[in-house]
């Protein structure tokens, strides 16, 4: 592994593997009655979030504390901080003060990247603009994982707007890293330029789509983007692209449902859709969340002798660590 | 009051090979300048009383001349001024340079033309033919007073809205019929901005990929298209700011074909960087138009070689260092160009077999001035003629080091990079401005 992580195509099939195990074993922590393990006790991690991101914000603060990190919340939206010079004022103050991790969710792309060159802290991206998120594929894919055997050939598809989300760009560049086959599923206005370059397969159409997949994920509508004339109606891109009760019956009986939230109940996802107890996956997503972002901290910041590759799921399948 | 020398001494450059592509000149020959002229062209000629430069090894070759450019000045003085612009163009080889008018306040009016000439005069280093500005704040909603600034002390002769496209096509056909009662050329700046409201970068894989918005080559093209037509409805002077597309050269170049009165320039940038250089997220490559595909850079290098494209511009955009020390979406657009512009084309256009050396020196030279019809450069480098002159060695291998560019600014996107071909000498009207290899001031 990098010794950051900034994009989902930093991580090849083993580093993913590894992420992926070492969540699974760290999720026991989750389900002891004391939720905390001393192994990051000294280090500090810094949230430094641009944008409003309460439930991501939560889930890293959450894995930094059990793994007992200290954890600082620097909130920057809405203050004087949100133009680009302060970005690098800001990683000179956090540089300063010592912080060993930043993880940092920005409303421009790239902006991970920028703040990785004036630190030496360890950088995760939690979220750049419309570029990408990878703990949220990984946490994505650790749900996947849950229900599939293997990704080798595990069908996906990725439906809604995919031109502009994060998710879609990371969730395509690991699940094409572990050998499943995603199909993008939008309308043409929100594929981006060139979607042919990505290896995945395209359709408009979801009802065809559907009954091919193993795992369907929906993407969050943002309301704005109707405004901004990518489709006619909310109410037209439901009927098209939403996924409700019918819809689902259309899928195959294993198919599992999943979105990265916050939903928009009634535009991409039916309301007894998302509350499926058979189908949908997405609480699960939500728990799984801590136990790899955990993971990633466990693996960036456990010192140079628990990230050695070959050492670690060793060390913490013993406890030895933990 | 001139910085400059009233009355150089007499030089006489000695054994360097003349490329002069106004007379066709290709081939040995000394120079005698005197008086800040060329008094002689010809083989062995005797120095006398003339001090000698031994050009031997080295290309003397009309000044370039540098169609567009930012000098910041007046406005943002902390990024360049006319001075350190000044500065960078004699070291890039320079003798006239072409500075755009959007300025603050913008150059729309004959006193804000008139300063910068005369600031422009006044350091002495490059002869500074000031671009008035289109429309009143280059808003694109009325006519700025072309008239005042044509007939003002700093003779305007071409008019632009750079940065900001015309959008109004009965605006753009006005100025191209109004601008013909002074001989003026308006260029444009070719971008639907419906197109491209929002957009980082050139739209195709490398945008889709990076999550930033794209700048679509036809944006560009369908305005070149516009324009042309309307340059052949009108009859008037059109010039094409910065082509970046392929498509735009083929536009270009099939209306050359049926005779429409068009120049065109390309930046070095658009043939030597592609959109790949994006995936850094360094705003240092964030250019408008922007950094295109391989196949539009092969096209732009095509189009320089067959002549489309009349003209090497730099662009020279200087930004100071906290504008471009962001993130990619909040930087501004431009990227330094003067100091390198001579080494891109010979490393990126030469050496690979594009262009001959002659016709490089045409596209940095000849051309441009012909699109301006800026007198006193891009020769002919005859007796008589004003000693506006470039030596240079095509061979000299260097590395661009930004913190030594002489610009105020440090937004070079070829930092550290190899290349070859070095100004050593830099004459205006006989002077020297740039002396092995150093400015004179």
């Amino acid at each position: 592994m990098k010794e950051h992580l900034l994009s989902a195509a930093d991580l090849d099939a083993g580093d993913i593997t590894r992420i992926l195990d070492t969540a699974a074993h760290l999720a026991k922590v989750t389900d002891r009655a004391i939720k905390k393990v001393p192994t990051l006790r000294g280090r500090t991690v810094c949230n430094l979030f641009f944008e409003d991101s309460t439930r991501t914000r939560i889930s890293f603060e959450l894995a930094a504390k059990r793994l007992s990190a200290d954890v600082i919340n620097f909130t920057a939206k809405g203050s004087s901080v949100s133009k680009g010079e302060s970005l690098k004022d800001t990683a000179i103050t956090l540089q300063a003060m010592g912080v060993d991790a930043i993880v940092i969710r920005h409303g421009a792309s790239g902006a991970p990247w920028r703040l990785a060159e004036w630190v030496d802290a360890v950088v995760v991206n939690a979220g750049d603009g419309t570029h990408e998120h990878p703990t949220q594929a990984l946490l994505d894919l650790y749900t996947m994982r849950q229900h599939f055997p293997t990704f080798a050939g595990l069908r996906v598809a990725i439906v809604g707007d995919v031109l502009h989300s994060r998710v879609a760009r990371s969730n395509v560049l690991a699940l094409h890293t572990m050998g499943a086959e995603v199909t993008l599923v939008a309308p043409p206005t929100l594929l981006p330029a060139r979607v042919e370059t990505w290896g995945a397969a395209v359709s408009y159409d979801l009802d065809a789509a559907l009954p091919k997949q193993d795992v369907v994920m929906m993407l969050r509508m943002q309301l704005e983007r109707q405004r901004a004339g990518f489709f006619p109606s909310l109410r037209e891109y439901a009927r098209l692209y939403g996924l409700d009760a019918r819809r689902l019956e259309a899928m195959p009986e294993h198919a599992i449902v999943m979105h990265p939230g916050p939903m928009n109940r009634g535009v991409e996802i039916a309301a007894e859709v998302a509350d499926s107890i058979e189908r949908s996956v997405i609480a699960d997503q939500v728990a799984n969340g801590i136990s790899v972002r955990m993971a990633l901290l466990y693996l960036l910041l456990g010192g140079p002798a628990v990230r050695e590759a070959r050492a670690l799921p060793a060390a913490v399948a013993e406890g030895s660590a933990l | 009051m001139s910085a400059a020398n009233p009355s150089p001494s007499p030089l006489l450059l000695r054994g360097g090979r003349l490329i002069d592509p106004a007379s066709g000149h290709d081939g040995p020959a000394d120079l005698l300048l005197r008086d800040g002229l060329v008094a002689e062209v010809g083989a062995g000629l005797q120095a006398g009383d003339a001090e000698p430069v031994d050009c031997d090894g080295l290309v003397v070759s009309p000044g370039f001349v540098d169609l567009h450019v930012h000098l910041r000045e007046p406005g943002r003085e902390d990024a360049e001024t006319i001075e350190t612009g000044s500065r960078a163009a004699a070291l890039g080889g320079y003798t006239a340079i072409c500075p755009m008018p959007n300025t603050d306040p913008v150059a729309d009016n004959a006193g804000v033309v008139e300063m910068v000439a005369a600031r422009g005069r006044e350091v002495g280093l490059v002869d500074v033919f000031p671009v008035g500005a289109v429309t009143l704040g280059q808003r694109g909603e009325e006519l700025a007073e072309l008239g005042a600034m044509a007939h003002s002390a700093a003779r305007v002769d071409c008019f632009s809205d750079d940065g900001h496209p015309i959008r109004e096509a009965r605006l753009l056909r006005l100025a191209l019929d109004y601008a013909q009662a002074f001989d003026a050329v308006i260029a444009d700046h070719a971008e639907d901005a419906s197109l491209t409201d929002g957009a980082q970068m050139h739209e195709g894989e490398v945008s889709a990929i990076l999550g930033l918005q794209g700048w679509p080559a036809a944006a560009e093209e369908m305005v070149v298209a516009r324009d042309l037509l309307l340059a052949e409805l009108t009859g008037g002077r059109l010039h094409l700011c910065h082509l970046s597309t392929a498509g735009s050269v083929t536009l270009v170049r099939a209306a050359k074909a049926r005779g429409v009165q068009v120049t065109a320039e390309a930046a070095p940038h658009h043939f030597s960087l592609t959109d790949e250089a994006a995936r850094s997220f360094d705003p240092v490559y964030k250019v408008n138009p922007p950094l295109r595909s391989k196949a539009d850079v092969e096209a732009i290098r095509e189009g320089l070689a067959d002549g489309t494209i009349d003209a090497i511009a730099t662009d020279h955009a200087p930004h100071a260092r906290e504008d471009k020390e962001v993130e990619w979406a909040s930087a501004p657009p431009g990227m330094l160009g003067l100091e390198t512009a001579l080494a891109l084309t010979v490393t990126e256009l030469v050496e690979p077999g594009w262009l001959r050396l002659d016709q490089a020196v045409e596209r940095l030279a000849a051309g441009p001035a012909r699109c301006r019809r800026l007198p006193g450069h891009g020769g002919p480098v005859v007796a008589g003629a004003p000693a506006n002159l470039t030596v240079f060695d095509p061979a000299a291998a260097w590395t661009v080091e930004g913190p030594k560019l002489a610009s105020r600014a440090r937004n070079t996107p070829y930092h550290g990079r190899q290349v070859r071909g070095r100004v050593v000498h830099t004459l205006l009207r006989g002077d020297f401005t740039v002396r092995g290899g150093k400015a004179v001031r």
